[in-house]
């Protein structure tokens, strides 16, 4: 077939062309959580509209949640406002809500595919810019920003200009000590935060087919910062295994006929793209962001840029990020000295992440003056691991053992950075002030790089730390 | 707030320059001040953290400056807006006054979001941005019309030619930016279309 997955799904959720040229998208599943929802169940009740498939629409929190102490009243009032808003609207339109009483709630895209609710084919929208992530399953995932909420909420659709299709196919396999965290940063670095406008990117070749679907989800869920709104993986064996068995996935013979129709989706090897990249995985080695945009990442072994070495529209932004962090041109990243160690995220909070880190943080402390938590993704993922005695790995090597939510990824919470703390980060962005101080700094990295960082208190190859780590796949 | 059927195919006033590459939806609008479930008021905390010190006193950005206060217009670089689909950053600056904005790129999220709230974002080339952000400077208040149906920017005696996405570019002229009541008058063709999809209508459990 010569057809992409994208182009066949898109076509497959096509309602109709408008007027403007935009075709009306039909969502299949629509996720909602307390930041972004609430100004939209406003707008609808402003306008008299009920809600269109209350069926196909699930709401959980994750962004505000306090980590440490979830009793309510939340002692943040106006987290507690959301709070309350979040489970009027879902109780007035018949949405089903994984709130802080489930033993499901938990970052909205940790949820989606823990519950089966992620599925190959389907279009995923949610006020959220790491949507894509669910795009790992073979299915097109949407950040969306409020307004369009308000027309998923009323209609069930969008209007959406179709993108453009990058195949970006990553060759031979991950070393030892790298990972699909590493994968994604060096695809960004290379082709720049805004290299994605205006494409899908389609995630392919035999490195990526080897990855589990949670390291699919870390590579996916970045794509935004690499500025494309959809990544996404065809649907293998890895992934029908992944999804049968969860509560809302298709049971029995009815699960039969859905992978049938999943594997009809994928993009056959003739299939077309508008551009194709090519990246090795064989010689990739950890990456570290020494900058305030995740294209600001280097090889653990490399050198931060000098100015003049960069293409002349870098430079700009490379002088503003070297001023923010306090690094020199020319200075190695390793060594770099951290205070923060933060495990989660919607990147790197699930239990694939949580096993892998304890594994290398087992037998080892913290530095001394490192603060270092751990936030779960989701309840699930915290039960698993407490199933697994992965808490007490981490409270004796020194790190706060947290309750599920997005925590420090923003700093929307209590879990925020103090003045011009560095941290060393499994999240996604390192933007000036997002992990909640205006002066802090953030250095993303693969959840075994932070633990490594955390354990030396610098950055650190996880290598020389753990002497032949054996990821768990 | 009813739906707002409005065409908007000319905005004009003075502009404002805010200069840089990258500038993301954190820096606009700090997650902090996100902790809120009405749009309203947003407009204060426009780049707050590069607008003020931690214990509140003025930095300089062009945000602060009396010479471009009344600005409608907002002049950017390169990817602007990148980041976060927060429509909380858009809507923060519209609610300081901007109704238009021009840079080089948005980010796709943003420009989206500005266009559901009919604030026009079009694209002039590198060279033809830094002169107006220097015609800006000069004189900051050197008059602006965006005219969308001839794409056409005027700075001053100055013109140019600006690019847009289409869709949103007729969006904007024809009034139905805000898009749901167009969404909805498809309901019929919406359902029929949900019943064909296997996992809504079929398989699905």
């Amino acid at each position: 077939m010569k057809r992409n997955l994208f182009n066949t799904v898109w076509d497959m959720h096509k309602v109709t062309t408008l007027e403007t040229g935009q075709d009306q998208l039909l969502i299949g599943l629509h996720l909602i959580h307390e930041v972004t929802s609430p100004q939209a169940f406003q707008m609808l009740e402003e306008r008299g509209l009920k809600v269109h498939r209350p069926d196909r629409t699930f709401a959980t929190v994750d962004h505000i949640v306090p980590t440490a102490n979830q009793e309510r009243p939340f002692k943040d009032r106006l987290a507690e406002q959301m709070m309350q808003a979040i489970e009027r609207n879902t109780k007035k339109h018949g949405i089903e809500f994984f709130g802080l009483h489930t033993d499901h709630q938990g970052i909205v895209h940790i949820i989606g595919p823990e519950l089966g609710l992620t599925q190959p084919g389907m279009t995923i929208a949610c006020g959220d810019s790491h949507t894509s992530t669910h795009g790992a399953f073979g299915a097109i995932g949407l950040g969306i920003g409020t307004s369009q909420i308000r027309d998923v909420l009323a209609t069930q659709t969008m209007a959406l200009s179709r993108p453009k299709v990058r195949k970006i196919n990553v060759t031979g396999r991950l070393q030892p000590g790298v990972y699909a965290k590493d994968i994604i940063l060096k695809i960004i670095a290379d082709l720049g935060v805004n290299g994605g406008i205006g494409y899908a990117y389609e995630y392919n070749g035999e490195a990526i087919h080897a990855l589990s679907m949670e390291e699919r989800m870390t590579i996916c869920n970045m794509s935004i910062e690499g500025g494309a709104r959809v990544g996404y993986v065809n649907p293998d064996q890895t992934t029908f295994d992944y999804v049968e068995g969860r509560r809302y996935a298709p049971k029995g013979e009815a699960f039969d006929e859905a992978v049938e129709f999943w594997r009809s989706l994928a993009s056959g090897p003739d299939a077309e793209y508008d551009d194709v990249y090519e990246l090795d995985a064989n010689t990739l080695r950890p990456m570290v962001t020494w900058g305030i945009t995740p294209g600001q990442a280097i090889s653990l072994d490399d050198r931060i840029p000098s100015i003049r070495d960069l293409d002349e529209e870098q430079r700009e932004t490379a002088k503003k990020a070297l001023k923010h962090m306090g690094f020199s041109e020319r200075e190695p990243i390793k060594g770099k000295k951290i205070d923060v160690a933060f495990l989660g995220s919607c990147t790197n909070g699930r239990i694939s992440d949580l096993r892998e880190a304890a594994r290398i943080l087992k037998g080892h402390k913290v530095a001394k003056g490192v603060r270092a938590f751990v936030v779960p993704g989701s309840q699930q993922v915290a039960a698993q691991a407490e199933r697994e005695g992965l808490p007490d790995i981490f409270r004796d090597a020194g790190f706060d053992w947290r309750g599920a939510g997005c925590s420090m990824c923003l700093g929307m919470n209590p879990d925020q950075l103090h003045d011009r703390e560095m941290s060393a980060s499994s999240s996604n962005r390192n933007f000036i002030g997002r992990q909640g101080s205006p002066s802090g700094r953030t250095l993303l990295m693969s959840p075994a790089m932070v633990m490594a960082a955390a354990i030396t208190g610098e950055v650190s190859d996880v290598s020389e730390i753990v002497p032949s780590p054996e990821p768990v796949r | 707030m009813q739906e707002i059927k409005q065409a908007i195919s000319h905005v004009e006033g003075t502009a404002i320059v805010v200069p840089g590459n990258d500038i993301d939806t954190d820096q606009i609008i700090p997650a902090r001040f996100m902790k809120v479930v009405t749009f309203d008021g947003l407009g204060e905390y426009a780049f707050y953290d590069l607008r003020f010190t931690a214990d509140g006193q003025q930095k300089p950005h062009p945000f602060n400056e009396e010479r471009f206060s009344g600005a409608s217009v907002l002049v950017v670089n390169r990817n602007f807006g990148c980041g976060s689909s927060r429509e909380h950053a858009p809507q923060a600056l519209m609610r300081a006054g901007i109704k238009a904005m021009v840079g080089e790129s948005f980010a796709e999220i943003f420009a989206g979001n500005c266009t559901a709230m009919g604030v026009p974002a079009i694209t002039l080339p590198h060279g033809s941005v830094q002169k107006v952000m220097q015609e800006i400077e000069d004189d900051p208040l050197i008059h602006i019309t965006i005219d969308l149906p001839s794409s056409v920017i005027t700075v001053g005696d100055a013109s140019y030619t600006f690019d847009m996405p289409a869709a949103y570019r007729s969006a904007l002229i024809a009034g139905n930016w805000d898009s749901t009541s167009v969404l909805l008058s498809h309901l019929d063709m919406i359902d029929n279309r949900a019943s064909k999809i296997p996992y809504i209508s079929g398989f699905a459990v």
